[in-house]
């Protein structure tokens, strides 16, 4: 097999993925497999998501040459601007996909999780144009640290559901929203945002991902007549890496994940994880129904983990990025929340762009980047734009 | 010493058909080491007196099957230090019990003590089998084969949304007992035990060894329910209940059975001495 082939039909990549889940579960997901599989081969399925891309996402977004950036940097760095997308981030294309196969396959309402709120607010507006009720569950520590795209999914008529139990963010909502699935998973459709959980979501969100890659790889070769040394994108649970990554798989490209490393930094681990760097630092178990690398303690237990990023503050990753990973396919890295921060600084004052701090994670290691290789050609995935952190930054002195 | 491999299930299995008073068969659920590491002992010594199986949960951060109460006694229990280490050590030292013990844990904290390990330490301790709520039955072949190797129960779950063929291969496949969830959800909720009958007939028929109701199952009303269309009830949620509130955790399940057996059991004979309220 090459890389592009899996997951297998048990929804492994490698030995990562699979399906560990309730029996109550099992059903659901062998429909939603089923039904995923019909609506990306059926011709009008593909039209219908096309014109939405088009016509209300805003696709295909720019490729942005980010010049005096990439000459602070040492680099030649391009942008694929996400940022630009509706709703601000690239879960939209994902959250537009399967808003259409939950209509597609008649479900009564919609269930979502968020951490960013990113997520959250794409599932929102998604449901909202096609008249699906949606419920979001969101950590109550993230609600208060995203307060504006709270508001943004209550002004698209969701339900906001803040979660308390547990560590009050990502993972916890997640945990939340599956036991809310769980309690009617044939009129529920579980929209999740990342490339995460059991078989078909790590695949089904990738498939509505690639856009990003498939449309920068077009644009880079337009532009430029070659491809980019290397794609380098933030990874959380890692949906837009997957979308950026997949399409340059059979390419001589290199491929970079930056994870959050945190207060610790690039080379710190503490006990507690002070950080959210999965891949780096973790080992694999199964955490929301799929086997991957996980944040956990010698027990099993799942560390609660600490990111400025909402959206990259999780103790898993998609099992594809752990394949990856294992496989010296692609790379990964963490940079601290501080190198974070001080990228977002330079992208806002160099090149107008605020970036969101998940995505200037990116960017710091996209910094690192150039230091090591200088003059190398760089795509970097441009998840979403800053202005949900406005709050952050400003209590960062920026 | 403990008694030869294949008997651990049997026994078990045994026990559920043939309760040792009264009918259905009782299988209590307590999160390890709550309401505390300290008091845990005898807390299972007690309900062992009085159930006919009494299912140990393993806390996890993430119980993603379970509800409230169960979310909040296995956080307690992990704040009080429980792990799957010392859960196998406590029932090293704990004594004999009155009956069998199964382990109930979600698969990472196993995955992280290794299979090899855990169904060597297991075996020696007198586990008689294992539950794993995420573990259905594509993912859970290997570890069957060394659970069943080592002597001991895969208890298989059921629910009301599982199809008919795969109904007769958990059934078929399932050993100690087979889980029959009562309803979709999360575990303490509202139970349903109306309009459930023809699902658990269907179970029953292609069973083998005994089936046991669970979640939401808290009353006496709807033990009386189940009574004629299962061979057991398991208490989970209502039982960490009263013991959050103080409450008699023995006699709660006494009365519950005798309260449902409509006389077919009678009062007192459940249980023995150490059946006697901590």
């Amino acid at each position: 097999m090459t890389a592009t082939t899996w997951p297998d039909a048990r929804g492994r990549f490698g030995k990562f993925g699979g399906r560990y889940v309730p029996e109550t579960l099992v059903g659901a997901l062998e429909r939603l497999d089923l039904a995923a599989h019909e609506a990306l081969a059926d011709e009008r399925f593909g039209e219908t998501l096309s014109l939405e891309l088009e016509s209300w996402v805003g696709r295909p977004t720019p490729l942005s040459r980010a010049q005096r950036l990439g000459d602070a940097w040492g680099l030649e760095l391009w942008l694929k601007r996400e940022d630009l997308a509706h709703t601000g981030a690239h879960k939209i294309n994902n959250a537009v996909g399967q808003a259409l196969l939950a209509q597609r396959m008649g479900a009564g309402r919609v269930v979502a999780e968020t951490g960013a709120g990113q997520h959250g607010v794409a599932a929102a507006a998604a449901c909202a144009r096609l008249g699906l009720p949606c419920t979001v569950y969101m950590g109550a520590i993230d609600m208060k640290r995203q307060a504006p795209n709270v508001q943004r999914m209550r002004l698209f008529g969701t339900e906001v559901v803040p979660v308390e139990a547990g560590d009050a963010t990502l993972r916890a909502a997640i945990d939340e929203a599956m036991r809310d699935w769980v309690a009617d998973p044939e009129g529920t459709f579980y929209l999740l945002g990342s490339v995460v959980g059991p078989h078909p979501y790590p695949w089904l969100v990738r498939q509505f991902q690639r856009v990003i890659g498939i449309e920068a790889r077009h644009q880079f070769l337009k532009r430029t007549g070659g491809l980019p040394d290397a794609c380098i994108a933030c990874v959380g649970g890692g949906s837009n890496a997957i979308g950026l990554f997949h399409p340059f798989l059979d390419d001589p490209v290199e491929l970079i994940g930056i994870e959050a490393g945190g207060a610790t930094g690039r080379s710190g681990i503490d006990g507690g994880a002070g950080h959210a760097a999965t891949i780096t630092h973790g080992s694999p178990g199964v955490l929301h129904g799929c086997y991957s690398m996980l944040l956990q303690d010698s027990d099993g237990q799942i560390l609660e983990t600490h990111s400025v990023s909402a959206g990259l503050d999780y103790p898993g990753v998609g099992p594809e990025h752990s394949f990856l990973n294992s496989s010296s396919i692609a790379y990964y890295y963490t940079v601290s929340d501080a190198e974070a921060i001080g990228a977002l600084e330079e992208c806002s004052r160099l090149e107008g762009i605020l970036p969101a701090l998940e995505t200037a994670h990116a960017l710091a290691g996209a910094k690192n980047y150039g230091r090591d290789h200088p003059g190398a050609s760089l795509l970097l995935g441009c998840s979403g734009r800053g202005d949900k952190d406005l709050d952050i930054l400003a209590g960062a002195g920026l | 010493m403990t008694a030869p491999p294949v008997g651990r299930v049997t026994a078990l299995e045994r026990r559920l058909k043939h309760p040792t008073s009264g009918a259905p068969a009782l299988v209590a659920y307590l999160t390890a080491g709550f309401p505390s590491r300290s008091a845990f002992p005898d807390l299972l010594r007690s309900v062992a007196g009085v159930a006919d199986a009494v299912e140990i949960g393993v806390p996890f951060t993430d119980p993603m099957a379970d509800g409230i109460t169960i979310q909040r006694t296995s956080r307690i229990a992990l704040e009080d230090g429980v792990t799957l280490h010392w859960i196998l050590e406590m029932l090293g030292s704990v004594g004999r019990l009155e009956a069998p013990v199964l382990l109930m844990s979600y698969v990472n904290p196993l995955l992280a003590y290794g299979w090899h390990r855990l169904t060597d330490r297991a075996g020696e301790v007198d586990v008689a089998g294992f539950i794993v709520p995420d573990l259905p039955w594509e993912e859970c072949q290997p570890v069957r084969s060394r659970i069943e190797g080592a002597g001991m129960a895969l208890v298989q779950l059921v629910s009301p949304l599982t199809p008919e063929p795969r109904l007769q291969t958990l059934c078929a496949a399932s050993r100690g007992f087979v889980y029959a969830v009562t309803t979709t959800g999360t575990t303490g909720g509202e139970g349903n035990t109306e309009g459930i009958a023809d699902y658990l007939r269907r179970v029953t028929r292609h069973s083998t060894v005994p089936v046991c109701a669970g979640f939401g199952i808290r009353s006496t009303r709807q033990v009386r329910q189940l009574a004629p269309h299962v061979d057991g009830v398991v208490i989970g949620s209502a039982l960490l209940e009263v013991i959050e509130r103080g409450g008699e955790p023995a006699r709660f399940l006494r009365d519950l059975c005798e309260g449902s057996s409509g006389g077919m059991g009678g009062a007192g004979q459940r249980g023995g001495p150490a059946a006697a309220t901590p």
